[in-house]
């Protein structure tokens, strides 16, 4: 049963049911990716473009292996800027895309709602692969394959989310997807980077997203303690003082840990740093599932091209 | 056309007169020559009002003309015509142009370039300071001697209190109010709309309302100490209306604009747009309280006019990322159905009320000699059917530009015809 959209734009727009499909479907691929040959035919003659506006790694490597390891053809294109720095409208970019019929297009942008605008002008569909502060709507679903792999459910649990939130597409992602699927997401950093409000536009009948008035009360009692990447340029957009104080007084440490579950699992979405957000040991700790969700990154984005392109 | 013409049938609303009743009115030589219950003449061309509304000419206090500058996104001649499309007989234009209207040549040009278009009046504003930098004062009365009726540094606020201070005492002098775009910019450079539950929700950078707030409590108080007339433009907060009302009850001469798209949309439209930039505008599209406390400024009088801040841009440049494209829609050709559509069918004013929020007040805020049918007024006369329903096309647009949220709407209550002095322009 392939998911009845087009695009994949963003959590917000799925339903509990989509979700559990695209985590239930990125289990069977999970498995492939583990085969001595690990490929698959379903979608040989189909086309991907990764179209990359933003510097990514991860990512894009993943799209890519993912896209391959479905026998499709991908390409990259890394525009590394906006349209209006190129000259070309994004009007402009999406038609010349689609005059050269691909199939999907996975696309990453530093503008939030870049591709929900190509979306409405192309017949391929079109991946959200994170867009400004908005959505990144892969990583939240391989995330939430990594956390049920650990914890086997979603009602209940206490996730902090912790950090910039203000920037984060990350964090919206999440607090989208986990509170559909019935946990309780705390938000918690320097009050400079909490989006306040957010809470109240996120609305599920199971879950709940709120800030909490620090990391140590997000993290107390939390069965997932998230981190998310402080980017160097928020200091001296006057955010906070310096990235010492940072690590200091909302870092990541095994003090703070020490308030969650006793079984709880950190995660991060990467790149870290270590010793500003969280600490190494903590990073590198057992209870640290942050290269299982890289693992699972494949998974989920092999799942979701499949549940979008792979339709006849 | 002769500039002679009887308008017969038609229901007259003239708050300037307090009348609204069934007349025919005679205009000879473009001036208002009689009102009567019927009035009978030979040799002269009628029109037909019947079921229509006879108003002074409607007046757009905040429009963006493009020329000189950037004629590729509207031309005086294309926003005049516009203007005359969408009921409206005079426009005053915001001096951003390019070079900005900081001295008279740019003045007496848009003037010149205003009379070979032969359509609706246009009246420029000045800017404050040299080119809209906040540093030095124009040449304000050399402007105002070639034409200006008021002055403004729009989308480029003075920031600086004691620029503001002088350029209020000296506008003052030469009897000009002074515009005012209120943004102090709160740490949101390069904000993309409202700061609030929709800004956090589509992660876009949002500009609080307490930006604008900040700015009209200052100009208020510095109206207060220069005794300067200050008009705000384009309100668009909750906090603002209120600064205002308050101002009023004070007795400060303190008047105020808003558009028709923050009395119709919220920054839940612009959520359920899906990032369309047609809904960027500046002041940015508010929330529902905001939306809410504009319409009872409206209802309560607070509110002075009607102003479109008619802003259009090329379809490339709404075509970029949302966060990268230029502010601002055209307004000049959907102003009069949203107003009839949203606040007269509405039951929140009345035909005297919308009449003077499009004519009378602009009118007087900017001591224009106009907003009247008198007789012996100059006989600029808008027609409306406030019954007709309309479905908003832009691709018929007589502006250059299409940048409008409103493509597709059908509403109820259009602009019919716009007489300036006694002669209906070539559409």
């Amino acid at each position: 049963m392939p998911l009845k959209r087009k695009d994949l734009l963003g959590i917000a727009d799925l339903t509990p049911e989509e979700i559990v499909l695209i985590l239930d479907t990125a289990e069977t691929f999970r498995d492939v990716n583990r085969r001595r040959i690990k490929k698959v035919p379903t979608l040989r003659g189909k086309t991907v473009i990764n179209l990359f506006f933003e510097a990514s790694t991860r990512t894009r490597t993943s799209f890519e292996i993912a896209a391959k390891r479905l026998s499709a053809d991908a390409v990259n294109i890394s525009a590394s800027t906006s349209s209006v720095v190129k000259g070309e409208t994004l009007t402009d970019t999406a038609l010349n895309l689609q005059a050269m019929a691909p199939d999907a297009i996975v696309i990453r942008h530093g503008s939030s709602g870049a591709p929900h605008q190509i979306a409405r002008i192309l017949d391929a569909s079109v991946i959200n692969a994170g867009d400004g502060a908005h959505e990144h709507p892969t990583q939240a679903l391989l995330d939430a394959m990594t956390i049920r792999q650990s914890k086997q459910r979603f009602a209940g649990l206490k996730v902090a989310i912790l950090g910039d939130i203000l920037h984060s597409r990350v964090a919206r992602s999440n607090a989208h997807l986990l509170s559909k699927l019935g946990a309780h997401v705390v938000f918690a950093g320097p009050r400079t980077l909490l989006p306040f409000g957010l809470e109240k536009r996120i609305t599920s009948a199971e879950g709940s997203v709120r800030f909490a008035s620090s990391v140590e009360e997000a993290i107390t009692d939390a069965d997932v303690v998230m981190m998310l990447r402080i980017q160097l340029e928020r200091q001296s957009g006057g955010f906070f003082p310096s990235l010492r104080e940072y690590s200091i007084h909302y870092g990541l440490t095994r003090r703070r840990l020490s308030l969650a579950r006793p079984d709880a699992i950190v995660m991060h979405p990467g790149p870290i740093n270590r010793g500003v957000e969280i600490d190494s040991d903590v990073a590198d700790g057992s209870f640290s599932l942050i290269l299982d969700q890289v693992a699972n990154g494949v998974a989920v984005r092999m799942a979701v091209l499949y549940l979008l392109a792979g339709g006849e | 056309m002769s500039s002679s013409i009887l308008i017969k049938n038609g229901t007259i609303v003239d708050p300037s007169q307090s009348l609204e009743a069934q007349r025919d009115l005679l205009v000879r030589d473009g001036r208002v020559a009689a009102i009567e219950p019927a009035i009978h003449e030979d040799g002269i061309e009628i029109y037909d009002a019947a079921g229509l509304i006879v108003a002074p000419g409607f007046i757009d206090l905040h429009v963006h003309l493009r020329e000189p500058g950037f004629e590729y996104k509207e031309t005086i001649e294309s926003g005049a015509r516009a203007a005359i499309a969408g009921g409206f007989t005079s426009i005053c234009c915001m001096p951003n142009t390019q070079p900005i209207n900081d001295n008279s040549s740019v003045t007496s040009f848009i003037l010149e370039q205003a009379s070979k278009a032969r359509a609706a009046n246009v009246h420029p504003l000045g800017a404050i300071t040299v080119g809209s930098k906040g540093e030095q004062l124009a040449e304000i009365g050399e402007m105002k001697r070639a034409g200006i009726v008021a002055v403004s540094d729009d989308g480029r606020p003075v920031v600086d209190s004691g620029m503001m201070r002088h350029a209020m005492e000296y506008a003052a002098d030469f009897d000009l109010p002074v515009v005012d775009h209120c943004e102090d910019c709160c740490g949101a450079d390069g904000w993309a709309m409202h700061e609030g539950e929709y800004s956090a929700l589509m992660g876009l950078k949002g500009l609080p309302g307490a930006a604008e707030d900040l700015h009209v409590a200052r100009d208020i108080m510095l109206a207060e100490i220069t005794g300067a007339r200050i008009h705000i433009a384009h309100i668009s907060t909750e906090r603002s209306v209120d600064l205002v009302r308050q101002a009023k009850r004070r007795g400060l001469a303190v008047t105020c604009e808003v558009a028709p798209h923050h009395f119709t949309l919220s920054d839940k439209d612009l959520f359920e747009s899906g990032y369309d930039t047609n809904f960027k505008m500046a002041p940015p599209l508010r929330s529902q309280t905001d939306l809410a406390a504009i319409l009872e400024g409206l209802r309560d009088g607070t509110i002075d006019a009607i102003a479109t801040d008619h802003a259009p841009h090329h379809a490339n440049e709404k075509m970029r990322e949302f966060d990268h494209a230029p502010n601002g829609i055209v307004g000049l050709e959907t102003a009069v159905s949203l107003t009839f559509d949203r606040l007269f069918h509405r039951g929140l004013i009345s035909l005297s009320r919308m009449v003077d929020l499009l004519s009378c007040g602009p009118a007087r805020i900017f001591g224009l000699d106009r907003g009247s049918l008198r007789i012996g007024a100059v006989a600029d006369i808008t027609l409306c059917d406030p019954h007709r329903r309309v479905v908003i096309d832009a691709s018929r647009f007589q502006s250059k530009s299409r940048n409008t949220p409103f493509n597709g709407w059908e509403l109820q209550g259009a602009p019919v015809a716009a007489f300036v002095a006694g002669r209906l322009p070539a559409a």
